[in-house]
């Protein structure tokens, strides 16, 4: 069981309002991820979920019962901190085994919960260790071990993997994943990198300045954008917009255009432009497109284009994925 | 990290120490106020009475307060002269490698524990009296007359020998700031040309410029408190009573409270001065 | 800065160094010395430096003269409760300011520190009235008291300075583990914060031990500590510099090996933070 309900939350510090109302569903057993850039209140968000922090107005009911004013330890959840938060004093055995200890199982009883969550996250060589000797992916699995153990209704997780290099991080989604696919419980994860929510996510939460821009499973994000900010946001690399005569001809104030709909051609095209930058990934070529009157344009091209920096290239967006946005960012 | 639960939890943990520093604070300072404008002789009559603000005016005017008052600051001048111009040459001397140098920073520091009555007394009767002291040979041995210490040159025998308990506190906190200078600014400095002198003028010493200025700041309000070493050796006497002293003897010694406590109104006043410029510092660092 | 360093360089810079180390030290060296020559010999002309009949008698003569032993007595147990109090009561209000902070919280931290500032002599009086008034003068109890007070400011100020680099998330972890805010404190902090505790103890009985005012002015015979103690040597009388002399190295070298320990420390909890 791991239905969370946020109904009319609000959050302010002071003066300064975080949070406006806003209305969540999440549904048992669902990976939710909250993501927007930094300072848009997902954190917040996840704290007060968590119940480190009050709600300003406004309930939030867990499992259908009213959790506003329980304390944190009592809601049934577990976190995952980004710092990992392990106790830098305590084995990894008795990090693992806090929040047992805390409620009072007995030690035979939380000894197999650590060796079988140790199990789990090929854990078991390091249980004596203390988290100062392990490494950043160690200690990650050491912190979800941690979480594990309490067998919670929801696990939160607040951008776990951001302190750990791109190599690992790639690891890391996938075990947390894998994770998710065995344990089927409710997961709300926490993140600024529109990849970690594309790849895990079920449902995206989009936040920006607190308000939820959008939320929907990651190809819905990505095929029908609600507005300009979450166009922007999801996809890699970004889309590109232009406005002016080109938007009008379109009956829209800004048209959007992703990197790989833009069909390149060097004779002939919609714009013209010349080649500023050249990425050759072998899998794709990414090239940074100046054109006359716009900003300037990226392209996701075939890894086998032949276009370096000055060539003059033409590009034309495929019509049908063409996104047009209104004066006020709205998709039309 | 605050919710209602932990900020009253919070509230309710910080309180036993509030309200004990506010006892300790304001009872006894609602006292000396009250006192300060009284006429009060415990040993004489006692309480005679309102005076308004004669204790003041009195305090001020007696023939002892400004020998006092010029006492104190040739003493804490002193100190603070002597104490950060070595200082700062103890602590660049420190910094630079050499063998067994954790030993000698023990050595440098060492005078810093040694408690204040022990200084005193050490310094008055083994090193500067005028028969049997070391300083007493040291001249003999050059074919001077030994100095009459404590009596001929009295305010420079003190700020000796509290100079020598101070100059460790200097040096460590120097030395401190010292090491926390990114090396690659000197590395950098030498690289455009810069020779040793114009380094530590216009790269060390601007940086050194804040633990300077936070040495002073907390050395002057020790020394203008300084007590014990006076008391042992010259009892105030050879002009070497400073305010502090002043009002102690107001106090205790002849018993006029009410005379005393102006004074003490005068050195709270004198010490917040200072303090005010402290707190600004700390409280900058506060923020960081 | 790692870059080789002439041997020349490094032996002129160890020689001045050393010479300027041990003239600092040496009022130290030779009080200890002092006390194991006989009096005669510690006021020989010239003075003899290492080539004197040792002798224990001067630490057996003070011992015998004025018991030693009580004043010692009585330093450790002011030096050592009232540090063990104080840290009692800041440990609570360093976690509520370092871990809930209000808008309040520096002002509050900023104001105890001045309270430190208060110069002593301004309240004497009062507070040698309040002691008569309640029979405190030349107690234990009362001037333990008064030492606690006097050091609170700065016990709190540093373990809040410890605190401060204790990681908040790793006490919501603890709070999302179900931890109580006292198991919290308990299990989490305390271990995690023990090496900044122990600094902080280590320097507030170095201070606590080498107080003197209140301790000279508050106390008479039965509650005076070592600073009273040595003080009660300040009018000289015949040949007593080899007396004086262990009477001294009995009072210092307690907390000259303490202070050894607590160097580091020393700077952090005695400029608030201001240098680290």
């Amino acid at each position: 069981m791991g239905h969370i309900s946020l109904k009319q939350v609000t959050k302010s510090f002071g003066a300064t309002n975080v949070i406006p109302p806003l209305d969540l569903e999440i549904n048992d057993g669902e990976f939710v991820v909250f993501v927007g850039p930094s300072g848009c209140g997902k954190s917040t968000l996840l704290r007060l979920i968590a119940g480190l922090e009050d709600v300003t107005s406004g309930t939030i009911a867990i499992n259908g019962n009213d959790a506003t004013m329980i304390p944190p330890a009592k809601r049934g959840l577990a976190m995952v901190f980004q710092s990992y938060a392990l106790y830098p004093h305590m084995s990894v055995r008795k990090n693992i085994g806090f929040p047992l200890k805390m409620a009072g199982i007995s030690k035979e009883e939380a000894e197999q919960k650590i060796a079988s969550a140790a199990e789990v996250l090929n854990l078991t060589d390091y249980l004596d260790r203390r988290p100062g000797q392990l490494s950043g992916g160690q200690r990650q699995r050491v912190a979800i071990g941690r979480a594990i153990v309490r067998e919670p209704d929801a696990f939160l997780f607040d951008e776990p993997l951001s302190n750990l290099d791109a190599a690992l991080r790639v690891n890391m989604r996938l075990e947390i994943s894998e994770l998710h696919n065995s344990l089927k419980t409710t997961m709300i994860y926490v993140t600024h990198d529109q990849v970690e929510a594309m790849t895990m996510a079920d449902k995206i939460v989009v936040l920006r300045a607190g308000y939820i821009e959008q939320v929907g499973s990651p190809l819905e994000l990505y095929r029908s954008p609600a507005n300009l900010f979450v166009a922007g946001f999801i996809g890699s690399p970004k889309m590109n917009f232009v406005e002016g005569k080109d938007a009008e001809a379109e009956g829209a104030h800004t048209i959007g255009v992703r990197p790989e709909h833009l069909t390149v051609s060097k004779t002939s095209g919609q714009w013209k432009g010349t080649v500023g930058v050249s990425e050759h990934l072998g899998s794709d070529t990414f090239l940074r497109v100046n054109v006359e009157g716009l900003e300037p344009l990226t392209v996701r091209a075939d890894g086998e284009v032949e276009l370096y920096h000055g060539d003059t290239v033409y590009l034309t967006p495929e019509p049908s994925k063409l996104y047009r946005f209104d004066a006020d960012g709205k998709a039309i | 990290m605050a919710t209602q639960h932990s900020r009253s939890a919070a509230r309710l943990m910080l309180a036993p120490a509030v309200i004990l520093l506010l006892g300790w604070m304001l009872v006894p300072l609602t006292m000396t106020l009250y006192f300060s404008f009284k006429k009060y002789l415990p040993l004489r009559g006692g309480d005679l009475g309102w005076v308004g603000f004669d204790n003041y005016i009195r305090f001020v005017t007696s023939s002892a307060f400004w020998p006092s008052v010029m006492t104190t600051l040739l003493i804490v001048g002193g100190v603070l002269v002597i104490t950060v111009v070595l200082g700062v040459l103890l602590a660049i001397l420190l910094d630079q490698p050499m063998w067994g140098q954790g030993v000698v920073r023990i050595l440098v520091i060492a005078p810093f524990f040694v408690m204040p009555t022990v200084s005193a007394l050490v310094w008055k009767n083994m090193f500067m009296d005028p028969v049997n002291g070391i300083l007493a040979h040291l001249w003999k041995a050059f074919g001077a007359t030994p100095i009459e210490w404590l009596s001929q040159a009295s305010v420079p025998s003190l700020i000796m020998i509290v100079s020598w308990q101070w100059l460790p506190f200097a040096t460590l906190i120097l030395l401190t700031a010292i090491q926390s200078l990114d090396s690659s600014q000197l590395e950098a400095a030498e690289i455009d040309g810069a020779p040793p002198v114009k380094r530590f003028w216009y790269i060390t010493l601007p940086h050194l410029s804040r633990a300077i200025t936070i040495v002073i700041l907390i050395q002057s309000i020790f020394l203008l408190a300084v007590f014990a070493e006076i008391f042992v050796t010259t009892g105030g006497a050879f002009g070497t009573r400073t305010l502090t002293y002043l009002i102690f003897q107001r106090v205790l010694e002849s018993q006029n409270v009410g005379l005393g406590s102006a004074g003490g109104v005068y050195a709270i006043i004198l010490a917040n001065i200072i303090a005010i410029f402290l707190m600004r510092i700390v409280g900058k660092n506060l923020d960081a | 800065m790692a870059r080789a360093v002439t041997t020349q360089r490094k032996t002129i810079n160890t020689a001045i160094a050393w010479a300027i180390g041990l003239l600092i030290f040496f009022p130290i060296l030779w009080t200890v010395l002092t006390s194991f020559k006989t009096e005669a010999q510690a006021i020989s002309d010239p003075p003899v430096f290492l080539f004197f009949d040792w002798t224990l008698e001067n630490y057996s003569i003070v011992q015998e003269r004025s018991n030693y032993m009580r004043y010692l007595w009585n330093s450790v147990i002011i030096a050592g409760v009232s540090t063990i109090i104080g840290i009692i009561i800041a440990v609570p209000a360093a976690w509520s300011m370092a871990f809930v902070p209000s808008r309040r919280s520096k002002d509050i931290l900023l104001w105890m520190l001045s309270t430190k500032m208060l110069p002593a002599v301004g309240v004497l009086y009062p507070i040698y009235l309040l002691f008569i008034k309640m029979g405190l003068l030349d107690s234990l109890v009362g001037l333990t008291i008064v030492v606690m007070l006097i050091n609170l400011p700065i016990i709190v100020w540093m373990l809040y300075t410890y605190f401060k680099e204790i990681p908040v998330d790793i006490l919501e972890a603890a709070r999302m583990d179900g931890a109580t805010l006292r198991e919290e404190i308990l299990y989490v902090l305390t271990p995690m914060a023990i090496p900044g505790i122990a600094s902080t103890l280590l320097l507030n009985v170095i201070l606590a031990w080498n107080e003197a005012f209140w301790t000279l002015n508050l106390t008479a015979a039965k509650a005076a500590p070592l600073t009273a103690f040595i003080a009660s040597y300040s009018s000289p009388e015949g040949l007593f510099y080899a007396k004086l002399s262990a009477a001294s190295t009995m009072a210092i070298a307690p907390i000259l090996i303490l202070g050894w320990f607590s160097q580091k420390q020393l700077v952090r909890g005695l400029t608030f933070g201001a240098v680290k």
